[in-house]
């Protein structure tokens, strides 16, 4: 915040971005990351209201016998559960990470673009016009309203005289937000529809089914792949819009990409799982006090550590209070708010 | 060179004043508007006939006790609303504040999401122990929050405020909905309603709870119009021009707080006008807080007496929660601005 305020050279600020950044202490969270991503998918499957052991965990992967209940319970349930929870996390924390980087807001997440907003317009019309909607079509419909509240956001943001800056993104996005949480709030309190919506929203990995993994899972990996090739650019715009382009960056098209990559990111998550928003504004804030200010590592590490909170908050939602789940948002939030305390208290530096 | 500024201050102090005086107007017209808006209409002869003592006896009950208080505190809380989400965006220098980033929204919801999940059966005898009840819930959040982001030596940091709050209002709202799902329906369609943002309080009583909080809070801030332009240059500046900062932040969030606490207790959930009230201020007539505060406050007003007026009159005979009307209307509007302004 302080050092914002003073003039600062390009080259000057690139050499302060590799002095704050910790490729050491990065490169063990990956490593050390996948290897407890791995150990918690594998205890996720095994744990539930049926308890499985290990190595019939391991059986059911790799020697497959369908007259086995517990190998059918893993495969059919447990492991798309786990898998989608995995991606989801990951989705989350970058798209949040590229949020922030972008707009340079500390607050920003995946929700300021009306994405969610957007998504629980069209489940409130969902739930209230055509009741009994499939799972899939549900989630292909909130897509879309995921879809069409970042086409608003970006368009009159984009549109507009001073061109797209990131304050313009920020107020446009929680205009938009707010317009469609009050639409979607409107909807479903005139067809009494509020609770059913609650619980969809309320977040939770529980009914995930192999089609829907197949749908997002290669959506996702690219666009993740997108976003690690975006990293450095995102770096640079961090730095302020007047040194990225002084270092030749084409900001405009960056956000751009920044945007779409966030849509798809976000928009796959929010369809499957509902609102689990605040994973994305959580992780990419320890990443960074843990890695450093420099993106191209912010993006992976982010991606690991979203996926071992949001698999881990899933084994607890089942654990807490069986046979009944707990909404998998609320606890992720309950888990995440301390340490999200912690952390703002802590940080001396805003971004 | 001197008498060019002077004259652009002077024109830029002329367009502020009247554009003040465009919005009394149209609050004047709304007010009229609203008057005559409701199950049973009156003509705006009636309305001002009865306005001076010369109406039937069904006209001035109408009139006086039912729609003329509810005109009133629509009046109030969008002023306060919105005076509140200036201070809060000029002392944290962040654009996305408003009243609900500092969790008073969260913490009076879920007092009243508390109350009526343990005591459903009284909701209806409840008039006046809900608001206080929001109120309770508003200012602990604010304590709370206040305590988690000072620090010692170096005060209250805006930035860590702001997250500080979102941390607490998302702790908060996990709370509700886990609260939620065990809510029998008709309890949550009343929850529901209420975070909407419904004008809940509607006799004089309430005009009387909320009048003194507005007396007290609107003057100071106002007086501290000039602090708060210094403040906004940034923390070095403002210390430099001999400000001292952190007392005047302390003293500022707490009315910020004081005046949405107090509207949101009788409003519910209308937070949206904390944050665009500003922003149209803003773009209408500029940064200086001195005609900022006001346009804010007439802004902020404005918005929430037409969209109390549209909300009763949309889908007679139901209404249509007041914060769900202000954010409809409002969040187009505001986007309009923002297309079209340069900063």
């Amino acid at each position: 915040m302080k050092t914002s305020a003073l003039p600062e050279d390009p080259q000057q600020a690139i050499r302060k971005v590799k002095v704050r950044s910790r490729p050491i202490a990065a490169s063990l969270i990956l490593v050390g990351g996948v290897i407890l991503l791995v150990f918690g998918m594998a205890l996720a499957i095994a744990v539930g209201a049926k308890d499985i052991a290990l190595p019939d965990v391991w059986n059911a992967l790799f020697h497959f016998n369908p007259d086995l209940t517990e190998h059918q319970i893993i495969r059919e349930l447990r492991m798309p559960r786990v898998i989608g929870a995995a991606i989801v996390g990951a989705a989350f924390a970058v798209a949040g990470a590229i949020m922030q980087g972008m707009t340079r807001n500390p607050l920003a997440d995946t929700g300021l673009l009306g994405l969610n907003a957007g998504a629980s317009f069209a489940l409130a019309l969902c739930f209230s016009l055509a009741p009994g909607l499939s799972f899939l079509g549900l989630m292909l419909y909130s897509f879309l309203g995921a879809g069409m509240g970042v086409g608003i956001v970006y368009g009159i943001g984009s549109r507009s005289k001073g061109g797209l800056t990131p304050i313009r993104l920020v107020l446009a996005g929680a205009a938009v937000s707010a317009l469609f949480t009050a639409l979607s709030e409107g909807v479903a309190l005139y067809f009494k529809v509020g609770q059913d919506l609650a619980f969809w929203y309320a977040g939770g990995v529980a009914g995930t089914q192999w089609l829907q993994i197949q749908i997002i899972l290669p959506a996702v990996a690219v666009a993740l792949v997108c976003a690690f090739a975006l990293a450095r650019s995102i770096t640079l715009l961090s730095l302020g819009d007047e040194i990225a382009t002084g270092l030749g960056q084409r900001t405009g098209m960056i956000r751009l990409f920044g945007v779409l990559i966030v849509l798809v990111l976000a928009g796959a998550a929010v369809s499957v799982v509902g609102s689990v928003g605040f994973v994305g504004l959580i992780i990419p804030h320890l990443t960074r006090k843990l890695v450093g200010v420099d993106y191209r590592w912010i993006i992976p590490c982010s991606a690991v550590l979203g996926s071992l909170l949001i698999v881990f908050a899933d084994l607890a939602a089942r654990m807490i209070n069986p046979p009944q789940e707990t909404p998998i948002g609320a606890l992720v939030s309950l888990i995440g708010v301390p340490f999200f305390l912690y952390l703002a208290v802590k940080e001396r530096r805003s971004l | 060179m001197e008498s060019i500024i002077h004259q652009a201050e002077r024109r830029k102090r002329s367009r502020g004043l009247l554009i003040i005086a465009i919005f009394v107007a149209l609050i004047i017209v709304a007010f009229i508007i609203s008057m005559n808006t409701g199950f049973i209409r009156l003509t705006p002869i009636e309305v001002i006939r009865t306005l001076f003592g010369a109406g039937t006896d069904q006209q001035h009950l109408i009139l006086f006790e039912f729609r003329l208080p509810r005109i009133v505190i629509s009046i109030l809380i969008g002023a306060g609303l919105a005076v509140s989400g200036c201070v809060m965006q000029g002392v944290s220098r962040n654009a996305l504040a408003d009243p609900g980033i500092l969790g008073i929204n969260a913490g009076a919801g879920l007092m009243v999401m508390l109350y009526v999940s343990f005591y459903s059966s009284k909701v209806s005898s409840s008039v006046f122990l809900l608001p206080i009840l929001a109120l309770i819930g508003a200012g602990a959040t604010a304590v709370l929050i206040y305590v988690l982001s000072y620090k010692k030596g170096e005060g209250l940091i805006p930035t860590r405020m702001l997250l500080v709050g979102i941390g607490v209002a998302a702790g908060i709202s996990a709370a509700m909905i886990v609260l939620t799902l065990r809510l029998r329906p008709e309890e949550y369609q009343f929850v529901a309603s209420w975070l909407a943002g419904r004008i809940w309080g509607t006799s004089w009583k309430f005009v009387v709870a909320l009048l003194p909080w507005l007396i007290l809070f609107m003057p100071f801030v106002f007086y501290k119009a000039k602090v708060m332009n210094v403040l906004n240059m940034g923390d070095q500046t403002a210390t430099g021009l001999g400000t001292a900062i952190e007392r005047e932040r302390l003293l500022l969030l707490a009315a910020a707080v004081g005046l949405a606490g107090s509207c949101v207790a009788v409003s519910g959930g209308i937070g949206f006008v904390g944050l665009i009230g500003p922003h149209l201020g803003r773009r209408l007539v500029g940064p200086k807080h001195q005609i900022l505060l006001p346009v804010s406050a007439l802004a902020g007003a404005l918005l929430v007496l037409v969209a109390d007026t549209l909300g009763r009159w949309i889908l007679q005979p139901t209404d249509i929660p007041t914060g769900v009307v202000v954010a409809v209307i409002g969040a187009p509007y505001f986007l309009y601005l923002l297309a079209k302004t340069k900063v």
